[in-house]
């Protein structure tokens, strides 16, 4: 028993230097040499800083500006509305939305009130921000919740889903290209150029990268900060 | 549904077939000590981890003696893991979340412990908000590999015993532990996390990146050695994430290549088991016999799981949402769901992932319809038998084997015989005990859990109404009974107020009866498993006669489908009715 213990101690002891450190040290190193950008988190960088990661959702949000001119604030924090100038991200589960140091699952159940109550919310977000201040839709197609496509109104899985479906962001290239005073055409054009095909041609789902999206379209340099 | 869709699934299937003969055959020569190409490179390694362990490969073990070693290697193994875990805040890479992680309570970390030496991998925690990379690192990645080896082992085990025709051994049991890690699980985890790197799948020890948006929002990125971990997991048929949503996180699986990926590493060693153990005992046709009878149940998983999710849930249909699919849309139940995946994708890699013991998610399981969430059930109902964990998938088919010949022997009314070797009493009491164990222990867990004020505290508080909170719990044991590790993950263990534990602590009930559970669920099975390992071994084989029942052709695999259904069914349907079942017969909303 007493040689069956030492074994196993040594054993576990040797495995776990070769496999807990050398293994994954070795990778990291490997990486790190062959894949520097990837390995890092396909970080993107504007003007020399580090504004997000090409993999990784992030808000595109506004301070509300009240009557007064001033932002307004409640409980200390400014209240914040997405931003009519960039196409936005999927709802997210996390807490605050897209969390990338915290990501979690939403768990909306598909037969309960809360998930309904969500989902009510997201569609009526959604068509608010595509709507125009003259009450007509950007999108003429869309007029009700079953225009609505369902990536826009389902919670991502992770909470920091970097795409949206080419649907979506179709219908939120209406609003775009109006509030940013571009054509149609170009912000189309743009979205094409950001959207992920499926891999190989096959596997997944195409999508569109909304963070390099919106970087494109401040490029063009219309309603831009 | 769409054709893209089913054209990824049947894609998938066409290259699982392709190479899990390859595969298999391979390991079969690594499990007879004949030349592989990797020899040559590994053999002097070998030698000096064996020399470094203090073990003599050459010892040939009984059953007794092999089952000896493994539990006291598993329980060296937890010891280990568990002081990892619990002196977080004297480890190097530590405050690299921006705050100093102490370690999480001892009852979570109990749980947590249990199950990655059972190589279930459920999580009461978040990667990215509980753990140091040294954590994830010396403690989790360590028994990715050693529990993966320790499951795989057992089913060499078993294959010998049937297949010996001169001796009771049964091997060695640290020479079977490292042949499987140096051959097998080391070199595909390795360059399995280089393609993933490739595609995006980071790895670094760099501190988390604190960045100021397009919009000005601060947004802290999560970071660390996340390949090298990624690809044992799912080679390993471990299934534990590095960050909280596991595969569902962008820097886990960041496109629909890597989602194919992961899920062929899932199912590659399980799948190629089958056919070692055809070589092993030297008849193609009994693997063939077994891999199509896996095949059939997994292919009607996806099936069902497929159709389920793209029809949509009650509460989108509710809200007015139009879940069909439209021009550059998937429709269907995207809740909790990435765009990246879509349905087919996510639905596959759900069927994926519960079959086997993988138990990763690149889905919130939670969010599936009713019938979408009962599959998963329904996989895990039939314990790992339909490719499975590594390792156990086989031994435990094994075991479904001999109950099949038993029954098929007595409707001809024949001595039952497997492989040339009477099946008897004593054989047919192992394999009914060990396969009773895990069902049984999960509907046990269950039970407590819901008929406790101390289980139902557990139960999340958000969209859990009615027969949903119901179904967590009967999944949260039934995942960890079954060593799978997935989770309607409302269900919970561990109240974290703040990255870095700091005023965390854990819900004991949850996370004490659920790592029992894990341990008593695992253990128990191998044991018996390889006590009929022990008694095949040295029976004699009689020759094949004119009434000997083939086990070889589609009458058998029909019938071990049926058995296997018969046994899931009846040990589950009661509490499949009263969770998964409910939801999916009604269009009702619950509060």
């Amino acid at each position: 028993m007493r040689r069956d213990l030492l074994i196993a101690f040594r054993s576990i002891v040797v495995i776990t230097i070769l496999f807990g450190l050398g293994y994954p040290l070795l990778v990291t190193g490997v990486g790190q040499v062959i894949f520097p950008g990837k390995a890092d988190g396909s970080l993107i960088k504007r003007d020399g800083k580090v504004v997000g990661s090409a993999l990784i959702g992030q808000q595109f949000y506004e301070n509300v500006i009240g009557k007064n001119g001033k932002v307004q604030m409640s409980k200390g924090e400014p209240v914040t509305q997405p931003d009519p100038r960039y196409f936005q991200t999927r709802p997210s589960g996390t807490v605050p939305a897209d969390n990338a140091a915290g990501s979690s699952f939403a768990n909306y159940g598909p037969n309960s009130t809360v998930t309904l109550a969500a989902l009510q919310s997201n569609i009526a977000g959604y068509l608010a921000l595509n709507t125009a201040p003259d009450k007509r839709l950007y999108d003429p197609h869309v007029t009700s919740a079953a225009g609505v496509p369902v990536d826009a109104a389902d919670t991502s899985a992770s909470g920091i889903d970097p795409d949206i479906s080419v649907a979506n962001a179709t219908i939120q290239a209406y609003r775009v290209a109006a509030v940013r005073h571009l054509s149609l055409v170009t912000v189309d054009r743009l979205v094409a150029q950001y959207t992920t095909a499926r891999s190989l041609g096959l596997l997944g789902e195409p999508g569109v990268d909304v963070l390099e999206l919106n970087l494109a379209l401040d490029r063009t340099g219309n309603g831009s900060h | 549904m769409t054709v893209n869709g089913w054209l990824q699934i049947l894609v998938f299937c066409a290259v699982l077939i392709a190479i899990a003969p390859l595969l298999g055959g391979y390991m079969a020569k690594v499990y007879t000590g004949r030349r592989v190409f990797l020899t040559r490179v590994v053999a002097l390694p070998e030698r000096l981890l064996y020399r470094a362990m203090g073990v003599d490969p050459n010892r040939e073990q009984d059953w007794k003696s092999y089952a000896k070693s493994l539990i006291i290697f598993s329980l060296a193994g937890w010891l280990i893991l568990y002081l990892v875990l619990r002196t977080q805040s004297i480890q190097p890479w530590n405050n690299y979340g921006g705050v100093a992680f102490h370690a999480a309570p001892w009852n979570v970390t109990f749980n947590t412990t249990s199950s990655f030496l059972t190589n279930t991998n459920w999580q009461y925690y978040g990667g990215e908000t509980t753990l140091t990379y040294f954590s994830q690192m010396v403690g989790l990645t360590v028994q990715n590999f050693a529990s993966a080896a320790v499951g795989i082992v057992v089913a060499i085990a078993l294959i010998r015993g049937i297949a010996n025709r001169t001796s009771s051994n049964i091997g060695n049991f640290y020479s079977d532990m490292v042949r499987t890690i140096l051959y097998v699980l080391l070199p595909l985890a390795f360059i399995s996390a280089l393609v993933l790197m490739s595609q995006g799948v980071i790895d670094n020890l760099s501190h988390y990146v604190s960045v100021h948006g397009i919009s000005g929002i601060a947004q802290t990125i999560a970071m660390g050695p996340v390949a090298g971990q990624e690809a044992i997991k799912e080679l390993g048929t471990n299934g534990g994430g590095f960050f909280n949503v596991n595969s569902a996180h962008p820097f886990e699986n960041p496109n629909g290549f890597t989602n194919f990926y992961e899920m062929l590493l899932v199912l590659a060693i399980p799948a190629g088991l089958v056919f070692t153990y055809g070589k092993m005992v030297g008849s193609r046709r009994q693997a063939l016999a077994v891999f199509a009878t896996m095949f059939v149940l997994f292919f009607a998983a996806v099936t069902v799981a497929y159709a389920a999710e793209a029809h949509g849930s009650p509460a989108q249909h509710a809200a007015g949402l139009h879940t069909q699919v439209v021009a550059d849309s998937t429709g269907g139940n995207l809740e909790g769901k990435e765009q990246r995946f879509g349905i087919a994708g996510s639905a596959l890699f759900d069927v994926v992932t519960t079959v086997t013991s993988c138990g990763a998610v690149n889905s919130s399981i939670e969010s599936f319809t009713g019938l979408g969430g009962a599959v998963p059930f329904a996989n895990l109902s039939a314990s790992e038998v339909i490719f499975g964990g590594v390792g156990t998938g086989l031994y435990s088919i094994l075991l479904y084997v001999l109950l099949a010949v038993f029954l098929g022997g007595l409707m001809v009314g024949r001595t039952p015989e497997y492989l040339g070797k009477k099946i008897e009493a004593r054989e047919i009491k192992l394999v009914a005990l060990g396969l009773l164990i895990t069902p049984l222990t999960a509907l046990f867990s269950t039970a407590l859990a819901t008929a406790s004020a101390a289980g139902r505290a557990s139960i999340s508080t958000v969209a859990a109404g009615g027969p949903q909170g119901f179904s967590e719990t009967f999944y949260a044991y039934l995942s960890q009974a079954n060593n799978n590790g997935s989770a309607f993950a409302g269900y919970t263990g561990f109240i974290q107020p703040a990255a870095g534990n700091a005023g965390s602590h854990g819900v004991t009930f949850a996370d004490l009866l659920g790592g029992f559970t894990a341990l008593f669920a695992r253990y128990a099975p191998i044991l018996f498993a390889l006590a009929v390992a022990g008694a095949l071994a040295g029976k004699r084989v009689s020759p094949v006669g004119l009434g000997t029942m083939r086990t070889d052709n589609a009458t058998f695999v029909v019938l071990l489908i049926g058995v296997i259904i018969l046994v899931g069914a009846l040990t589950f349907f009661p509490a499949l009715l009263l969770g998964p079942v409910v939801q999916a017969l009604t269009g009702h909303l619950y509060h």
